[in-house]
């Protein structure tokens, strides 16, 4: 038996080459720690990527890896899986990357749930190209191509994700390594396509966009941490919560104790309603705490499976392959 | 009114041809692809050689009698050395006036017209843009006219079996595939076959159209014809001895990468995304699940092709396929393939162009986007399928050149091959010689730079390989460790060592031969492509004439035999027939500065014969 593998294995001899105190950084480090722990094989995994700084993130990983074009991973990744169901395939990807120029990549293979571990770096800017804004960017971010701000409205990663039907979307952050452990081994654990959005700092071209919900003077207040069976309470003392205002069909953030409000009438957290998941999805600050954890898990099969089990249906109603029979199928005739 | 029934002397002797056209042509609705696919299996069984070309439009369902909707399947059968569908049409098959208006051109003087006269109403008429009737106002008079009362006939054909007066109309075209069949002395019993087979479900249906065939049958047999009107005899051919089906490029071209599959013993993943004339290959392979083979379709072509690469990165062989259009949305894609040096083949069924252009025609436009289209210096593999049969071996090598030198490989095919057809002699898959892929497993020593000295090809080391952990990715590869580098003499070296292999593999691939004719000479024609079969008719009739012509048939395009150059230098002149504004022409010159004369054609349509032919007189006048 071999020994156990460490978080050594999995290092590369390649010179990291973020900025000086990347969040993606922290990332790696994580990622470096957590995959011994799953206990597989090393020569199993695959770190596809497609272009920006997240992207380099499989020169760093000693699995097999594959740095490709910008926006492709997703489609890449399925390929790999269809030629391969065996492996343990993880797609990198940024804001830029996943919902800009592969948007509709995203999209379908979330759509088709193949089965793979989708992690999206969001640090709301273009890094690689010199920080422009991205679609992920808030209105009125100032970059090189917005000098007067930006204007377009920014799409939410988790939205989107739960919009083109993705049976896991979850939400971490960059530094916090026991939370992103955890969701990373959930990702893992989840059949089918899992969305794990990062929220991941920028220092050179947007930095402090998440300080609010990381800072630790300001996060217990502005982030809810999000549990399966539990309501979902938040603040230093625990004593604000989510609340649904039924007659007006939305969230509102409710304080105990006040207005004669109990924890009986704080939301439990329902990791398998998708109407929950949405509204959760699109819960934001200033007004809202930012929710991280599982905000959406449904247990349906894999793409990659079905797609297996298909063949072999078929394959068990026809005779074996036969190339001279395949040339042979239809009307033949015999010239004397 | 039917003109069968003023005729008065018949002249039922069979008229001996050495090969005949036969155009049906009617509405898109009208099952005019079927009429002509079963007649040509029935011909195919009775032993002529044969060459089929259907042409349908656009348009799915375009509105009754709208000549935009005119959908024709032509085919040439003969006895003797068929390889095109023809020049001229001896016999068309006109369901409706759009029909008759838009086909009668291609008709022979003398030639014979079948017309279902109940669809020459005078709507339809108009629609088409006859002014008065053709069939009475005598502008048919150099052909000879069979005017039937086909709608009504059949109707009452298939009374008994209930249909609604819409599903017994469909019957029409069996009614007329049933005169046709009887005209050429061919056997219903095929085709009948197959109509119990299709409608199994629904034997009312199969059994009316049973009877509209043999009604139609049995209307050659038994009415008085028109002086003129006889059966035809197209004796055999003399063909090679040998079990035979009927095959279109499509299929030998799906065929073809399953057996290239087998023989690199490596499972395929297809991914694709629809385009006409490409999807039928996806149709194909989706079919085929019992072979190693996953199909997926994409949902674009730029999906398709990094799925393709994909697989082959897991060690699968990713095989990707469009046309023009879909191929240009692949186009970055191909370029990181070719920087990691993965093996991957890219089918591009040419078409009509620019843009959306003429999608259900035929063109040979996109030879340099084959050659040139990407970004950078990323020389690749291109080899172009020539016959509908041929589309097998090209397939077969695609594969092979791909595997071998961890390359993609683009083979050029067109929509006329994809959907033609022609008889082929099966061979014996077990005469084809293997070239299994053997993936890296040893660990000592490994970098995923390793390449093979003598063909220059990348390490090929699959995921799930212990020990064998590595990255490969866009940024610039460090020629010795693999890792990235941006590092300038390099990046030098091995721009220059991707092209080394490329051009490598020229000594790898059959020298050029001539097809027909001697290896020097007065004029050589040079072809590439679907012209094959239009070019080798028309050389053949000159050098009948005594004219010193070769016939030059370019199967690679990319890199390009290592004779070739010598070889056209050889002739006086060099002519280049293609379905672009002469696009191997420039090629020709820019590597071996030669002169050489085009011939261009561009109408979404095949080259004729006689186009070719006039042609060849023309240079050789020009010289003489
Ligand atoms: C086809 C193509 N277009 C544009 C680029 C340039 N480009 C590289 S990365 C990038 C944006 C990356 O942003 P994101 O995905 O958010 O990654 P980050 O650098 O922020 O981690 C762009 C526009 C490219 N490499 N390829
Ligand atoms: S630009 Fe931003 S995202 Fe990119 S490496 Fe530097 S700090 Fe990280
Ligand atoms: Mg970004």
């Amino acid at each position: 038996m071999n020994a156990p593998l460490t978080m050594k294995d999995y290092e590369t001899d390649q010179e990291v080459r973020w900025c000086p105190g990347c969040g993606d950084y922290a990332i790696l480090k994580t990622l470096h720690k957590f995959m011994p722990t799953l206990g597989l094989p090393r020569e199993n995994s695959v770190f596809i990527s497609g272009i920006g700084c997240s992207s380099r993130f499989p020169y760093y990983m000693n699995t097999y890896g594959f740095h490709t074009i910008h926006g492709r991973a997703p489609s890449l990744a399925t390929g790999v899986k269809l030629a391969n169901p065996e492996l343990d395939v993880w797609v990198v990807t940024g804001d830029g990357d996943g919902l800009s120029i592969g948007g509709n990549h995203m999209l379908h293979v979330l759509r088709r749930n193949v089965d793979l571990q989708i992690l999206l770096f969001n640090n709301e800017i273009y890094g690689l190209t010199k920080g422009q804004y991205s679609p992920t960017s808030k209105v009125g971010t100032r970059s090189p191509s917005t000098p007067d701000g930006s204007v377009d409205r920014p799409l939410d990663p988790c939205s989107f994700a739960l919009g083109a039907g993705a049976q896991f979307v979850a939400r971490s952050i960059d530094t916090e390594m026991k939370h992103l452990t955890e969701m990373l081994g959930r990702s893992h654990s989840h059949k089918g396509a899992s969305f794990l959005e990062i929220l991941q700092n920028c220092p050179v071209y947007n930095d402090g966009i998440f300080e609010q919900v990381k800072n630790k003077k300001t996060a217990a207040d502005s982030r809810v941490v999000l549990q399966n069976g539990e309501p979902m309470l938040f603040g230093k003392e625990l004593d604000k919560g989510i609340r649904l205002n039924t007659s007006l069909l939305q969230l509102e953030v409710v304080t105990l104790g006040e207005e004669g409000v109990t924890l009986a009438d704080i939301l439990v957290h329902d990791e398998s309603n998708k109407v929950l998941a949405q509204m959760l999805a699109g819960m934001h600050g200033p007004d809202f705490p930012e929710p991280v954890g599982v905000i959406f898990c449904a247990d349906v099969s894999g793409y990659i499976e079905d797609v297996y089990a298909q063949r072999i249906k078929v394959r068990e109603a026809r005779p074996p392959a036969d190339m001279n029979a395949l040339l042979r199928s239809g009307h033949t005739w015999q010239v004397e | 009114m039917s003109v069968v029934e003023e005729v008065s002397v018949a002249a039922a002797q069979a008229r001996m041809l050495e090969g005949v056209v036969v155009r049906f042509a009617g509405d898109s609705g009208d099952g005019m692809q079927l009429t002509g696919n079963n007649f040509t299996e029935a011909t195919a069984l009775y032993g002529n050689d044969l060459a089929t070309f259907p042409d349908f439009p656009a348009e799915i369902r375009a509105p009754a009698g709208a000549t935009f909707g005119v959908s024709a399947f032509q085919i040439y059968f003969g006895s003797d050395d068929v390889t095109t569908a023809g020049d001229a049409v001896d016999v068309l098959v006109a369901m409706n006036p759009a029909a008759l208006i838009t086909n009668l051109k291609d008709l022979v003087d003398g030639g014979l017209i079948v017309v279902d006269a109940d669809a020459f109403t005078d709507k339809n008429m108009q629609r088409a843009g006859y002014k008065a009737n053709p069939l009475e106002d005598g502008s048919l008079d150099a052909y000879r006219l069979l005017s039937i009362d086909i709608s009504k006939r059949v109707l009452d054909t298939v009374k008994p079996f209930g249909l609604s007066h819409k599903f017994g109309l469909r019957c029409k075209n069996m009614w007329t595939l049933g005169l046709t069949m009887w005209l050429f002395d061919r056997s219903r019993d095929a085709a009948i076959a197959g109509l119990r087979k299709k409608f199994a479900k629904m034997p009312d249906i199969a059994e009316a159209n049973v009877a509209a065939i043999n009604a139609g049958h049995a209307f050659g047999e038994t009415t008085e014809l028109p002086a003129g009107i006889e059966i035809y005899k197209v004796p055999r051919a003399q063909v090679p001895p040998g079990l035979y089906r009927n095959i279109t490029g499509s299929e030998a071209l799906a065929y073809g990468l399953l057996a290239g599959g087998q023989l690199a013993e490596l499972p395929i993943v297809f991914a694709s995304y629809p385009i006409t004339p490409a999807s039928s290959l996806l149709h194909t392979l989706s079919g085929q699940k019992h072979f190693e083979v996953v199909t997926f379709q994409a949902e674009d072509e730029i999906a398709a092709v990094c799925a393709a690469i994909g697989a082959s990165f897991a060690g699968s062989l990713g095989i990707t396929s469009s046309s023009g259009p879909g191929i240009s949305l692949k186009a970055e894609a191909i370029s990181l393939a070719c920087a990691v040096e993965l093996p991957l083949v890219i089918v591009n069924t040419q078409r009509g162009g620019p843009s959306t252009g003429l999608p259900t025609k035929t063109e040979q436009s996109d030879l340099f986007q084959a050659i040139y289209g990407r970004h950078a210096d990323t020389p690749l593999p291109v080899i172009a399928t020539s016959t509908c049969s041929d589309c097998f071996d090209v397939a077969i090598e695609a594969v092979r050149l791909a595997t071998k030198y961890r390359t993609p490989v683009i083979i050029l095919s067109d929509g006329y091959l994809a959907n033609a057809s022609e008889p082929w002699q099966l061979p014996d898959f077990n005469d084809y010689e293997g070239f299994p892929v053997v993936h890296a497993t040893e660990v000592e020593g490994f970098s995923p730079a390793d390449r093979d000295p003598d063909t220059l090809a990348r390490v090929w080391a699959k995921p799930g390989t212990p020990g064998l952990e590595h990255r490969i990715g866009g940024i610039e590869r460090d020629a010795v460790t693999g890792d990235i580098s941006y590092d300038a003499e390099n990046h030098q070296k091995m721009t220059l060592m991707r092209q080394a292999k490329i051009d490598g593999i020229a000594r790898d691939i059959p020298l050029q031969t001539v097809d027909q004719g001697n290896t020097t000479g007065k004029l050589a024609v040079v072809g590439w492509g679907s012209t094959y079969g239009v070019i080798h008719q028309a050389v053949k009739r000159a050098r009948q004439l005594n004219m010193d012509v070769s016939h030059i048939h370019i199967r690679y395009m990319w890199p390009m035999p290592a004779n070739l150059g010598e070889l056209l230098k050889g002739f006086d002149e060099v002519l280049i027939p293609e379905m672009n504004t002469g696009q191997l022409i420039d090629i020709l010159r820019a590597e071996y500065v030669i002169d050489a004369k085009g011939l261009s054609k561009v109408s979404g349509q095949p080259f004729k014969i006689r186009e070719i032919e006039a042609a060849i007189k023309a240079q050789m006048e020009s010289k003489s």
